[in-house]
């Protein structure tokens, strides 16, 4: 069916196209040189620069109505909010700027189209003019500028006040890992140097470090709402990205190099569940996902929301399924789900 | 090479050197030509069939983003095992968006836009006869074809091409076990590049000595038209940024086969450490942007010369601003050298330096913003000749302006947090760099196509159906694209099947990707015209725009030295379009343009501009 549609869909475009080209043709008529633009071109073109300010403008507008709703949901991390803040100013400035510019280019390309014994102005500087829009962009940039830069060094800033939680998030093609630092929430020293596959320890801790002992390996990373969380990022092979899109946060994972990153969850994946942008988002997408199971597609089974970390940094031939679930939840349920879980002495322990 | 410079400048009555034929044969003419005309031809056909290659390619891997997973025949066929039962592999997918960048960037936009106009029109609005060495020049073409050659051999290669996306970030790029393209195709993907650079290092050094010393008499610095001041900083920056890729790619040969660890550290890939000990891929990504950042001026200040020149002539005006535009190439230039880091604000580099990057990078806003607003005051009160080349030139100021102004959202070390190396991130640079930097080489083939074939002219019916079906499916393919990277679809995913939080946006992939063919499609009526037109194209007059500058006061006719008599001196700046007295009448009578060689009027004020 979508093959025939865009058969169709080719069809009249190269219908289009042939037409398009009749109407040039029979609209020179007396041609200097046949292909100079004469005023016949001048006024098609012209005309059709116009018609083409307003398909920018319906395609900004239509984009909106149709993808508008295909937008992330609202950050769930404390810096997220301020971040989606600044995005929307930001964005706000791009429309105005982005509306004022396309309309006077298209407009002035359709209004000044050329006609003979038109004379053009003869006007090559104007400096008042052009130190005005220079000042305006340095305004504003200034202010975007210093805005973003305060953002900036309060998210980076990674530091150990307020007791955060430490996890380190380990990569490897093409697969997440996550490590808490356990009781004494101190994470083990760990090289690659030290891996040992026979006895499972795939994350190369050092077995002989007190504070590697009571580490915890996971395979979701599970976090309390509300309580920072410092992450301590890995790669044992190639870069990879760690990608929490939900929580507005990213960094590479660099071979080599231990790379940080930290947020606060604010939202419960519960309660995420229930926020009326991610049901709406939740039921259109089941709906998509039933329509293919009908069709026997495979991998359709209906979707719950979840907090997800995807890599990011080109890392292979898998790396478009590199993923983990995250899971936001009360301090209570968090301490319950760590409290089942086994720690690296006991893992070891357990092979030997 | 200096002393040819200086005989040419201080002895003009080396002038009657255009008229002593060498005996040319096939080969001097057409293959090892030392004419700056013929080899910028040499360099647009190269680049344009390199570009065809890139943009089919991108044919492909939008499909498999379309309809994942989904058996054509076409990918059989054009794939090979690469695409077994017509269902395209996953390691192919990130070999066509490796190659994809690759031939796009360098290949197309480097050496076709800034290789071809650079030499064709470097000599011929500066008056000279040639550029300051013919033989380098050659030299430069050839390697780039050389390099061409080898890159397009690499797709033939056992274990795949390059793979590792355009910016070939090791350990990816250097591992062979990480991934199959980095074995042999990436050998030669480095070999190419290499080979490419020197190519770009004599064409740069050729245009910046040409410019500086074969200036014809009157044509001092500020009365250069804009294309050329375009194109001589466009090589300065490329001579200050190339070498170091250059440096990049010798320490990443040197860690691939001579186990050095430039880049590699503590690498435990299939089951086995490596002795990789103590380098950092952050290095290799500060290197690669060092001329990353810079490539993408590269490749664009040349498309916005060329905009600067065919604008003005169309418009019948003055370019308004001259000496701002200038000034903002040169701000542009400067800053474009100091931005690199902002393609690695998460990429485990001090964040204090990132602050300084934002900094820096958010600058570049200013002068771009004056050039945008320049080109919009330009048609101001014009009487525009909307031919094909002034089409492509608004529609370049119109996807600059849409792609630039993302730039401020991917430029704020914050906000480049979430959007980074997602599909937002795709849709800024296609359209700010991508697709202006190629209605910036459009603009150039309509408008100097005459120069370059002897007078024939393109299909101007063709040229607009070109245009127009182009300029709507750039909007249609790179518009929706944002809201994809928005949604936080990652880039260089061979299918978003994986994530259910994506099912919906098929949808919008499906409208791209047939925006996209249709955008293809279209690029067959330019490839029709373009060669039709070489053969059969009808010759109009010798200065069909009506146009100022000095390269249509040259023979019609190629001749070597360009000008069968003296050269012509030069009276005044490019852009004396529509200029009047003091009673309102032209300056020539009847006539809106004043060719640069016309001397000032009695009465007549040069524009301090």
């Amino acid at each position: 069916m979508t093959t025939l549609l865009i058969f169709i869909v080719l069809g009249l475009v190269f219908i289009a196209i042939w037409q398009m080209t009749k109407i040039f043709e029979l609209s020179q008529l007396k041609a200097e040189h046949a292909q100079i633009a004469n005023d016949s071109d001048n006024k098609t073109n012209g005309y059709l620069l116009f018609a083409f300010m307003v398909f920018t403008y319906l395609i900004t507008i239509f984009s909106f109505w149709k993808y508008g709703k295909f937008l992330l949901p609202e950050a769930a991390s404390a810096h997220g909010e301020g971040y989606d803040y600044l995005m929307l100013v930001s964005f706000s400035i791009i429309f105005v700027v982005q509306f004022i510019t396309q309309f006077l280019l298209h407009y002035f390309g359709y209004k000044y189209r050329g006609k003979k014994g038109n004379k053009a102005l003869f006007y090559a500087d104007n400096d008042r003019l052009e130190f005005i829009w220079t000042i305006i962009p340095v305004i504003v940039l200034a202010g975007l500028i210093l805005w973003g830069l305060y953002s900036w060094t309060n998210i980076m800033d990674v530091n150990d006040e307020d007791d955060p939680l430490v996890v380190e998030l380990y990569a490897q093609q093409f697969n997440w890992t996550a490590r808490y630092g356990g009781v004494d929430n101190v994470l083990g020293d760990a090289n690659v140097r030290m891996i040992d596959i026979d006895k499972a320890n795939v994350m190369g801790l050092d077995e002989s470090d007190v504070y590697a002992a009571d580490d915890i390996i996971v395979k979701e990373l599970h976090l309390p709402v509300g309580r920072k969380v410092n992450f301590k990022m890995r790669s044992q092979d190639v870069l990879h990205s760690a990608y929490m899109p939900h929580f507005r946060a990213q960094m590479n994972c660099v071979p080599g190099m231990i790379t940080e990153f930290s947020f606060t969850p604010i939202t419960t994946t519960a309660d995420m569940r229930n926020n009326p942008d991610v049901k709406d988002k939740v039921a259109r997408t089941n709906k998509i996902r039933a329509e293919k199971a009908a069709n026997g597609a495979d991998n359709v089974d209906p979707w719950e929301f979840d907090y997800i970390l995807l890599c990011n940094k080109i890392c292979g031939k898998s790396h478009y399924n590199m993923q983990m679930k995250i899971i936001v939840e009360t301090q209570e349920e968090y301490d319950a789900w760590i409290k089942s879980q086994q720690t690296f002495s006991q893992t070891m322990a357990s092979v030997q | 090479m200096s002393a040819t410079a200086h005989a040419h400048v201080d002895d003009h009555a080396h002038d009657d050197h255009g008229h002593h034929h060498h005996k040319e044969t096939f080969v001097t003419k057409y293959i090892f030509s030392t004419d700056h005309k013929m080899i910028s031809k040499q360099y647009l056909i190269t680049g344009l069939i390199m570009g065809f290659i890139g943009i089919a390619m991108s044919l492909l891997f939008r499909m498999q983003l379309a309809w994942p997973g989904e058996a054509f025949p076409i990918f059989e066929a054009v794939l090979g095992k690469w695409a077994p039962g017509g269902v395209m592999d996953a390691d192919v997918y990130l070999a066509l968006v490796t190659i994809h960048g690759t031939i796009m960037v360098f290949f197309v936009l480097t050496a076709g836009l800034s290789g071809t106009f650079s030499n064709l029109l470097i000599p011929l609005q500066i008056g000279a006869r040639d550029m300051a060495s013919g033989f380098l020049n050659m030299l430069s073409y050839w390697m780039f074809f050389l390099s061409s050659v080898i890159m397009v051999l690499s797709l033939f290669v056992e274990a795949g091409p390059a793979a590792a996306g355009w910016t070939i970030y090791p350990p990816l790029s250097a591992l062979p076990m990480a991934q199959s393209g980095s074995g042999m195709g990436m050998t030669l993907w480095l070999v190419s590049m290499a080979i490419f650079i020197a190519s770009s290092l004599l064409g740069s050094l050729n245009y910046i000595v040409t410019v500086i010393n074969l200036r014809t008499k009157g044509m001092s610095m500020t009365r250069l038209p804009l294309t050329i001041w375009a194109f001589f900083v466009t090589a300065i920056i490329g001579v200050i940024s190339f070498p170091v890729l250059l440096s990049a790619a010798l320490l990443l040969i040197m860690d691939r086969s001579f186990g050095t660890s430039f880049f590699l550290s503590d690498i435990f890939i299939q089951g086995e450490v490596l002795h990789y000990q103590g380098g950092s891929p952050v290095l290799f990504e500060h290197l690669f942007w060092f001329l990353g950042h810079p490539e993408v001026y590269i490749v664009l200040l040349p498309a916005l010369g060329i905009t600067s020149e065919v604008m003005s002539t169309n418009a019948r005006k003055p370019i308004f601003g001259y000496r701002a535009m200038i000034a903002s190439i040169m701000a542009i230039a400067f800053l474009s050298t100091i931005v690199w880091g902002h393609h690695m604000f998460i990429s485990g580099m001090n964040p204090f330096l990132g602050s300084v990057f934002t900094f820096t990078t958010l600058l570049i806003a200013i002068p771009s913003a004056v050039k945008a607003f320049n080109y919009i005051t330009t048609l101001w009160k014009g009487n525009l000749q909307l031919n094909p080349a002034m089409l492509f030139s608004i529609g370049l100021v119109s996807t600059f302006i849409t792609g630039g102004l993302t730039g401020i959202i991917l430029g704020d070390s914050t906000l480049d947090i979430n959007v980074h190396d997602t599909y937002f991130v795709v849709a800024h640079f296609h359209l700010v760099m991508g697709i202006s930097a190629l209605y910036g080489l459009f603009a150039g083939v309509y408008h100097w196509f005459p120069k370059m074939f002897e007078g024939k002219m393109m299909n101007k019916n063709l040229g607009y159906v070109h245009f127009w079906v182009t300029a709507v499916c750039a909007y249609g393919v790179f518009f929706p694209m944002h809201f994809v990277g928005m949604a936080g679809v990652p880039r260089r995913y061979y299918e978003n099947t994986a994530f259910p939080m994506f099912d919906e946006l098929t949808d919008i992939q499906v409208l791209m990707t047939v925006f996209a063919i249709i955008a293809a499609g279209a690029q067959l009526v330019f490839a029709y015209n373009f060669i039709s037109s070489i053969f059969t194209g009808k010759k109009g007059p010798k200065n069909p725009w009506k146009s100022n500058t000095l390269e249509w006061t040259a023979e019609v006719k190629h001749i070597h030295g360009n000008w069968d008599g003296p050269i012509p001196e030069v009276h005044r700046w490019a852009y004396d379009y529509s200029k009047v007295d003091d009673k309102g009448e032209y300056i020539i009578p009847g006539q809106d343009y004043v060719p640069q060689t016309v001397p000032l009027q009695d009465d007549e004020e040069e524009e301090h501009h």
